[in-house]
């Protein structure tokens, strides 16, 4: 027979008969919500890397120790690339008898491509954006650099062999990037100028960039055009060379939005594994009628995958469909607020979505379905008998396996995939071993009651295991909809509040060791709280284990980058407060004698440092070696002063260094700063402001997002939700029926059912605020390393809520059973 | 006439396991059927009537004893050459009729003659239709049908792919006395025109007295055969 023709037939009349609805609407929302997702993460993403992409100044940006070849120019010319050409070498700049090293960069017209600079009239004046970059003839100079040379605008500067005119002060320039302490102050000039000054001859050592900007398709484009050229001075820097703190807080943003990616594809797999094991249910006649009939078991397989693939496609596409209308919504929505306008989106989630779909419809029902093919014959003679029960293993291994086979797609990272399955499946046994309890004592209780709470109660306690699986099912979709209403809140401005408005925003360096009490004074005086300064020392790595450190044995470029520079590093008798070991311990009373380091966890992976190596440093000529005690976590986006490596303070006594600090300034207090520069006049002051605002800007876009994609995370909650009440639909439909046949009234009946849902309305929200509350802390401080605190009113809301939504949703269910006739309803059932 | 019984039983048992123990449903059963015939296999409720209907028509397992239908030793097949065995020879009529609600009378009918791969399954399914009396009741769905003509339907279904042998279980049972004498002339009626073995359980006399040859089951044994 043509099993195709059949399965399609078949389709069609279950679909007429009602059969499919779920499982379809199931698939729908299930592709609705990955496709939309996966679109507007598309899009989010490249919005917030076009946002980031300003602290490159550029999409992409070749970095070159050689002048750059006009290849890659003419190559980017071809591809309608935007592109801007700047030098940046270290050069002494003179100003009557001062002298002071800056770092020089010479820029075109068209610098910078994205992005903007900020500029100011006076030292800490009001800024102002500009489009300019300094005429030939003119330089514009940071403020650190205004300050050593004691000038101010209008006065002249010597550069090599050209003279040029301080014209304005460089307040902010968008690819400042690097270690912000390592570099020296700033000069901006015209690239016109630079033959004049005669600064840069053949073997003159600089950096020569091209910085790129155009469209993502010919960037990508253009770096497969660029792979094959041999060129070993020159490196490719995308936004994920930026600024660490930016990428803490993109890497975090992909992770929430990842995580409500994950959670709706495994509630959709949820909600399509109960509509399934109910389609399968009511088919076990069909099936048995069909064997009776000669179809083979492996017909009767094959015809519900084809069935079941049909309608996953079927419901595929316009799933795809809603999934790009709904984010279509949402860049009206947010129109400007993220930029100007959301890039399009690519086609790429159409194609992931149909397969991520079909991946999941396949993992969720079709072992559910493989049932039917075991239905024995037999049973058109007698009814009772059903296939063995399905394994749940099975069930729960293959979902797992689906989830891990889209989760590159879906959050790109299998550490989070595991995290969330593990979770969901914890969430499923503490709900599975907690009703099962809370039905004992129910049955306990039940010799104690009357009416229609003792029927009710009986009803629930009777079907035991399927009851305890409607309440994990009904469980997991409360506790995620709690989860995304309640406590994402919560979640979200912890993570926001990393960044309190007391955020330091100025950085002062170059603090000396005799300065620091009476600068202690000036700051806590003015400010009125106690202000930290940090102890820090320039240090070269030579030596881990006794093993000389050579750059270029690091494939990593950033390992390479790290290794040939010198590193700040700083001691410290106790941890501070915004880090945590993640091994070994901090030192003691031993310290008095050993000599320690603590290192951060991601340097020493970069580089290959464990705890318990020996690391050797050479400062200022002398070298330095000591144990690795412990490694740390630090928090980069808290823009507190942090360090790579902290020795114990006897390990670095004696060593030369200076202090550095920082702190939150108002702008309306900025005069202290007139101060600070007039009373330490060797003390730099850095702005970081404009940095701040950068990324508190990302943050509110991120939060935005995921509000928004948490909306289809609810919808796939509200049919796990729908779904799992309709899995005792039909045994409560046949009950109320005979119970009518009996002579029940109709009052009766409802009262029955009533407290049935009340009672699994009730023991749900205790559950499940039982479980969201405990699955939040978890989340808080493991993967988002945020400090949450838990609603109490969750408590009320959420059994108050289920039992509202569970009451109202389940007596609409049975409605159409209780007001039809008793014998209709059994004929149907 | 072909001598070879089309259904042949030997040693047949039937055992489940029970929170008492084995229970045994069906002991030492030996029985053979000529093709053409029609027997009735009759006995109280419980005696193992319908347990030895489903092991004659490779439905369920024995626990021990071998069965041949139209030649081919059954339960030495796995459950896919059963189930292909009865795709080809067999037909059935159930008590409950066992009409899938989703599809139509024709539909119904059609649907193992689809199975068997028949290109004009539907015009055939018509044709069956018309002999037991539904030719304008083609496009309604079971429950618009009475039990009477559900039946019928089930009848037309039963003998649509020209099965060698037709086993029908308690086909009158959900029916009122009227209906069942007409549903009973007909199952005989197509019996005869259709030359198939019918194997028929029933615990009614009358209707076991339409039948050839009668075999009665008693605590799980053949207790007596009248020929």
């Amino acid at each position: 027979m043509n099993l195709s023709r059949f399965a399609l037939t078949a389709l069609r009349r279950d679909w007429r008969s009602g059969e499919l609805r779920l499982i379809g609407i199931a698939i729908l929302i299930a592709v609705a919500c990955l496709t939309s997702v996966a679109f507007f993460t598309d899009r989010v993403k490249r919005a917030t890397e076009l946002q980031a992409s300003e602290l490159l100044a550029a999409d992409l940006v070749l970095v070159s120790s050689k002048q750059i070849d006009e290849i890659y120019i003419e190559q980017a010319s071809k591809l309608n690339l935007r592109y801007s050409r700047n030098e940046s070498f270290r050069s002494v700049v003179l100003k009557d008898e001062r002298l002071e090293l800056a770092e020089v960069k010479a820029v075109d017209g068209r610098y910078p491509i994205r992005g903007r600079l900020r500029v100011a009239d006076t030292l800490f004046g009001a800024e102002s954006a500009t489009d300019n970059v300094p005429e030939p003839g003119a330089v514009w100079l940071d403020s650190r650099l205004l300050q050593s040379l004691q000038a101010e605008p209008g006065d002249r500067i010597g550069l090599g062999a050209a003279t040029l005119r301080i014209t304005k002060i460089l307040t902010y320039e968008p690819d400042r990037g690097g270690d912000l302490f390592n570099i020296a102050p700033r000069l901006l000039m015209n690239r016109a100028d630079l033959p004049a000054s005669k600064l840069l001859l053949p073997g003159s050592r600089a950096q020569y960039r091209l910085l790129l900007g155009g469209e993502g398709a010919r960037l990508a484009q253009y770096q497969q055009a660029i792979k094959n050229i041999d060129n070993p001075h020159l490196r490719v820097d995308s936004i994920r060379d930026a600024r660490p703190e930016i990428r803490t807080a993109l890497e975090r943003a992909e992770q929430f939005l990842g995580l409500a990616a994950l959670v709706s594809v495994a509630l959709a797999g949820l909600a399509i594994a109960m509509s399934a094991g109910r389609y399968a249910g009511r088919h076990y006649d069909h099936c048995a009628i069909l064997r009776c009939l000669g179809l083979k078991q492996r017909q009767i397989t094959r015809l519900y995958l084809l069935q079941l693939l049909m309608l996953a496609l079927l419901f595929s596409l316009p799933g795809c469909a809603l999934g790009y209308l709904a984010q279509e919504g949402l860049n009206r929505l947010l129109a400007g607020m993220i930029t100007e306008s959301l890039p399009r989106p690519s086609l790429f989630p159409v194609i992931t979505g149909l397969a991520a779909g079909l991946v999941a419809v396949l993992a969720f029902a079709l072992p559910q379905l493989s049932r039917l093919a075991r239905v024995p014959p037999l049973r058109v003679l007698r009814r009772d008998l059903a296939p063995l029960p399905l394994n749940n293993y099975l069930i729960y291994t293959l979902g797992a396996g689906a989830l891990l086979l889209l989760s590159p797609w879906q959050s790109g990272s299998f550490r989070l995939t595991l995290y969330t399955l593990a979770g969901l499946l914890l969430t499923a046994l503490v709900l599975a071993g907690a009703a099962r309890l809370m039905l004992c004592l129910l049955q306990y209780l039940q010799p104690g009651l009357r009416g229609a709470a003792r029927h009710g109660l009986a009803s629930l306690t009777r079907r035991g295991s399927q009851s305890v699986a409607q309440i994990i099912g009904l469980g997991i979709g409360v506790t995620v909809m709690l989860l995304l209403t309640l406590i994402r809140t919560d979640l979200l401005e912890g993570w926001q509040d990393r960044l309190p408005p007391q955020t330091p925003n100025y950085f002062l360096i170059n603090i000396q060791p005799d300065q620091v009490e009476d600068l202690r004074a000036l700051l806590s005086g003015t400010l009125g709280r106690e202000i930290k300064l940090y102890p820090m020392i320039r240090g070269r790595l030579t030596h881990i284990n006794e093993r000389r450190l050579d750059p270029e044995v690091f494939a990593d470029p950033r390992a390479r980058r790290l290794a040939a520079r010198e590193f700040n590093l700083s001691y410290a008798d106790r941890l501070q407060a915004d880090n945590a070991l993640v091994s070994g311990r901090w030192w003691g009373t031993d310290a008095a004698d050993n000599k320690y380091f603590s290192v951060e966890e991601g340097i020493a992976e970069t580089l290959g440092i464990k705890q318990g190596d020996s690391l050797r440093y050479s400062i200022g000529g002398q070298a330095l070696t000591a144990e690795v005690l412990n490694l740390r976590q630090v928090e980069w986006d808290s823009f507190n002063v942090n360090f790579f490596v902290v020795a114990n303070t006897e390990a670095m006594r004696g060593y030369p260094g200076a202090f550095i600090s920082s702190f939150y300034l108002p702008a309306a207090e900025r005069s202290l700063l007139i101060r600070l520069v007039r009373q330490f006049p060797s003390v730099t002051i850095l702005d970081v402001d404009a940095l701040l605002k950068q990324v508190r800007v990302i943050m509110e876009q991120v939060v935005r997002a995921v509000e928004f994609v948490f909306i289809f995370t609810l919808l796939t909650g509200g049919a796990v939700l729908f779904a799992a009440l309709q899995t005792t639909h039909d045994q409560r439909a046949r009950e109320a029926a005979l119970m009518s046949a009996l002579g029940a009234r109709r009052k009766q009946i409802l009262a029955g059912l009533t407290a049935e849902f009340l009672c699994l309305g009730l023991l749900t929200g205790l559950l499940s605020a039982l479980a969201a509350s405990a699955i939040a802390l978890i989340l808080a401080e493991y993967v988002f390393n945020i400090d949450a605190v838990i609603n109490p009113a969750i408590w009320l809301i959420a059994p108050l809520s289920c039992c509202c939504i569970i009451v109202l949703a389940g007596l609409l269910g049975t409605r159409q059973a209780l007001s039809s006739s008793p014998v209709t309803v059994l004929r149907r059932l | 006439m072909n001598s070879t019984p089309i259904v042949r039983a030997e040693g047949l048992q039937k055992q489940v396991v029970s929170p008492e123990g084995a229970l045994t449903i069906l002991n030492n059963i030996n029985l053979s059927i000529q093709r053409g015939q029609s027997l009735a296999i009759v006995g109280v409720s419980g005696s193992g009537k319908s347990t030895l209907l489903g092991l004659l028509a490779g439905l369920d397992r024995p626990s021990a004893g071998r069965v041949w239908l139209n030649g081919a030793d059954l339960y030495s097949l796995d459950e896919d050459g059963r189930a292909a065995i009865r795709s080809r020879t067999v037909g059935f009529v159930f008590q409950s009729f066992q009409l899938l609600p989703g599809l139509t009378a024709l539909e119904n009918t059609a649907l193992p003659l689809e199975l068997a791969g028949h290109k004009n399954a539907r015009e055939l399914a018509t044709e069956r239709l018309a002999e037991v009396g539904l030719k304008a009741r083609l496009s309604h769905y079971p429950n618009q049908l009475s039990g009477g003509e559900q039946q019928r339907v089930a009848i037309a279904r039963a003998f649509a792919g020209y099965p060698a042998i037709l086993f029908a279980d308690e086909p009158t049972g959900n029916l009122d006395q009227n209906t069942a004498g007409r549903i009973i002339d007909l199952l005989f009626r197509m019996n005869q025109e259709h030359g198939t073995t019918l194997v028929m359980v029933t615990h009614d006399e009358a209707i076991a007295d339409h039948c050839e040859r009668r075999v009665v089951i008693a605590g799980g044994e053949l207790a007596g055969a009248v020929a």
